[in-house]
């Protein structure tokens, strides 16, 4: 009886849990097999462009650290940038699946290039859902009709997970505020038209951070602003990272998003639309490394037989393959959920998280492959390296979008 | 300038797939594989956006012959500057056996049709080779034609054509209206930018059937066997020029 009892347990909690599975597949709608027609086609364009453009120009960028604006413009002519703006503004606006699926392209030909661009989503990203119709014609309409650049200037010396503790100061007087303090790796930090500034305005230390920070549009040719020099990183050397210094800059009244105290929400907001295609552009760097090892371990011969024929190479090669779709389908449903208007903070922390990880990963693994000739500059893989740390680092840290993605897990388990 | 221009574009396997014959030996494997438009298409459809971009032609009308697939192949002419296109449905057995002969009466019938002034084609498609519909459709409507064309300029009413040929370059007066197919350095196809994509969809597609425009595609040709090139044989290596001319005459070769 003992044993009946204990075999009815066993298939009524099976049950349960597999019409919780049924239940979660059901609300599922969303196709990651078949793209739409024009998704293909945004697709193919950028991936031409990144393959026949990118790809070649990329190495000298790397060396030389030289801003690729050459291809910026020509990124810009064929509306692969700026795809966020709404339509009022000049833009298409694009979703961010479809700004996603072009982004991945772009930064399988380079991630340097593709920051250089992406730097701009994350500018632009605070105006886009936070500024008035002036604000956004002004500073979005700009960009559609020149290829300029702009900056998400948040960051410090002192403060880069913890924003809550920058000590950029910007005090009101009169119809302006005037901001001192000193930013840090700001992306385009030498080349934006305008900055997005988060600075402190509320100067009591108890005041909690969702009303002390406010966030502006700067000028970037405003008095007072200096930008700092290139900085030389290990990676994604042709993006423009620099130090900026804010001295008695002066900001109209005009110029602040929402109100006083209500920067903090912006900024954070912002990223959850700018985590899935970073997301993305990790997968794009680790996409390349497959394709690139691939490639080599179907030329290269070692005891008699091309190294793709070896298991411990085509494991390798396996397992990058699962990173890079798992990577794909994590990023693909961050940005189809919040294009659908649902929070998706706790997707796109796990695909940026994940795909910063796998970034890493598949580079490294690619240069094994590729053995010695993998640590030399003549070969591709080892640039990959180089550029994908970063994944693990900014937009939030591998570690930042850990503690993001408990909290969220276990909030919705207490619920 | 009123005129109209009709750009043919034809859908095919990708340059860049590798082709593979089918067991039975029919044909190639077509099921699953990339397509895109023939790249001497994709100079034509430039060359005749061109044109309307220097205000010497008014209306670019892509055309293509297949089933419904075609339709992204059109979508693209559209998305590069075409205004319009024109689907001319011909599928299954007829689509297989479609060649230059049927494709250039449904051209000539078009061009009668929509009035066009000039027809702008690809000089040969890169699955067949064949080399003919632009020619065939020249003297199915007795027009003049400009073919393997590298230079195109309208020069009051007659059309200026440098040719490639064998020999060099060929300059060629012909009196409009007329056909001119495309070679390779005519021009570089601009890419699609994302905003004409999204422009494209908006643009109008005709749906035609052979039928309608009095045209028979029935084939008179009959495909008996498709094979791949025979496997590249390994050579051999001598070590002087007697023992080569030894193996040569050996093999019969002189």
């Amino acid at each position: 009886l003992f044993f009946i009892y204990c075999c009815i347990e066993r298939i009524s909690w099976r049950l349960q849990k597999t019409k919780a599975l049924l239940d979660h597949t059901n609300t599922l709608s969303l196709n990651l097999t078949e793209l739409t027609d024009q998704q293909k086609e945004f697709q193919e364009v950028a991936r031409k462009f990144a393959r026949e453009e990118i790809v070649p120009a990329a190495p000298s960028y790397d060396k030389s650290g030289e801003y690729p604006f050459p291809l910026i413009k020509r990124a810009w002519e064929l509306g692969l940038m700026n795809g966020h703006i709404p339509e009022d503004c000049g833009g298409m606006g694009l979703g961010i699946f479809d700004a996603c699926l072009i982004t991945e392209e772009l930064a399988f030909g380079c991630t340097g290039v593709q920051t250089a661009i992406e730097a701009n989503s994350l500018g632009q990203m605070p105006v886009i859902i936070a500024g008035n119709d002036a604000q956004k014609k002004k500073y979005l309409g700009r960009m559609t009709e020149e290829p300029l650049m702009c900056a998400y200037c948040v960051t410090e010396p002192g403060a880069g997970s913890d924003v809550a503790g920058i000590k950029t100061r910007a005090v009101k007087k009169g119809d302006e505020y005037v901001v001192n303090g000193q930013k840090m790796w700001i992306t385009n930090g030498g080349k934006a038209n305008w900055y997005f500034l988060l600075a402190r305005t509320d100067p009591d230390p108890k005041c909690s951070a969702s009303k002390a920070f406010t966030g502006f549009i700067v000028e970037a040719d405003t008095p007072g602003v200096q930008p700092g020099r290139k900085e030389l990183n290990m990676g994604q050397r042709c993006s423009d990272t620099r130090g900026i210094t804010f001295e008695d800059v002066r900001i109209p009244k005009e110029n602040v998003l929402i109100g006083e105290g209500a920067g903090f929400k912006i900024a954070m907001g912002a990223f959850d639309k700018t985590r899935p295609p970073v997301a993305a552009g990790a997968t794009g760097l680790a996409q390349r490394a497959l394709e690139e090892a691939t490639k080599y371990a179907l030329e290269r011969k070692t005891f008699g037989k091309f190294i793709a024929e070896h298991q411990a190479v085509s494991f390798l090669l396996a397992e990058m393959a699962m990173k890079v779709e798992l990577a794909r389908m994590a990023y693909q449903r961050a940005a189809w959920e919040v294009d659908q208007g649902r929070r998706n903070t706790y997707y796109a922390s796990i695909a940026k998280a994940y795909a910063g990880d796998i970034a890493n990963q598949c580079a490294t693994d690619a240069v094994q492959i590729f053995g010695g000739n993998g640590f030399n500059s003549e070969y591709p893989v080892e640039k990959l390296m180089r550029d994908a740390k970063i994944y693990q680092i900014y937009e939030g840290t591998a570690q930042i979008q850990r503690l993001i993605i408990s909290r969220e897990h276990l909030g919705k388990f207490k619920q | 300038m009123s005129a109209r221009v009709l750009v043919g574009v034809k859908r095919v396997i990708d340059y860049a797939v590798k082709i593979r014959v089918k067991p039975d030996r029919t044909g190639v494997v077509t099921d699953g594989v990339k397509h895109s438009m023939n790249p001497f298409c994709e100079i034509a459809v430039e060359e005749a956006v061109k044109l309307k971009e220097k205000k010497l032609v008014k209306e670019v009308v892509a055309v293509s012959c297949g089933p419904q697939q075609v339709q992204e192949t059109i979508r693209t002419a559209l998305a590069m500057g075409a205004d319009r296109g024109i689907h001319v449905e011909v599928s299954g057995k007829d689509y297989e056996t479609l060649g230059p002969l049927q494709v250039s009466k449904i051209l000539a019938a078009l061009a009668k049709k929509e009035q066009a002034d000039l027809i702008i084609l690809g000089k040969q498609a890169i699955d067949d080779d064949c080399n003919q519909t632009g020619q065939m459709t020249a003297a199915l409507l007795d027009w003049p034609q400009g073919t393997f064309a590298s230079e195109v300029n309208i020069e009051a009413d007659k059309l200026k054509v440098v040719r490639e040929i064998d020999g060099g370059l060929e300059t060629i007066k012909i009196n409009l209206p007329a056909v001119v197919t495309a070679d390779l350095r005519l021009n570089t196809p601009r890419y699609a930018t994302l905003p004409n994509i999204m422009k494209a969809k908006k643009k109008k597609i005709a749906n035609v059937k052979p039928a309608d425009l009095g045209v028979d595609v029935s084939s008179r040709l009959e495909v008996l066997k498709v094979d791949e090139p025979p496997q590249r044989q390994a050579g051999v290596k001598v070590e002087t020029v007697h023992d080569l001319v030894g193996k040569l005459k050996e093999a019969g070769r002189i």
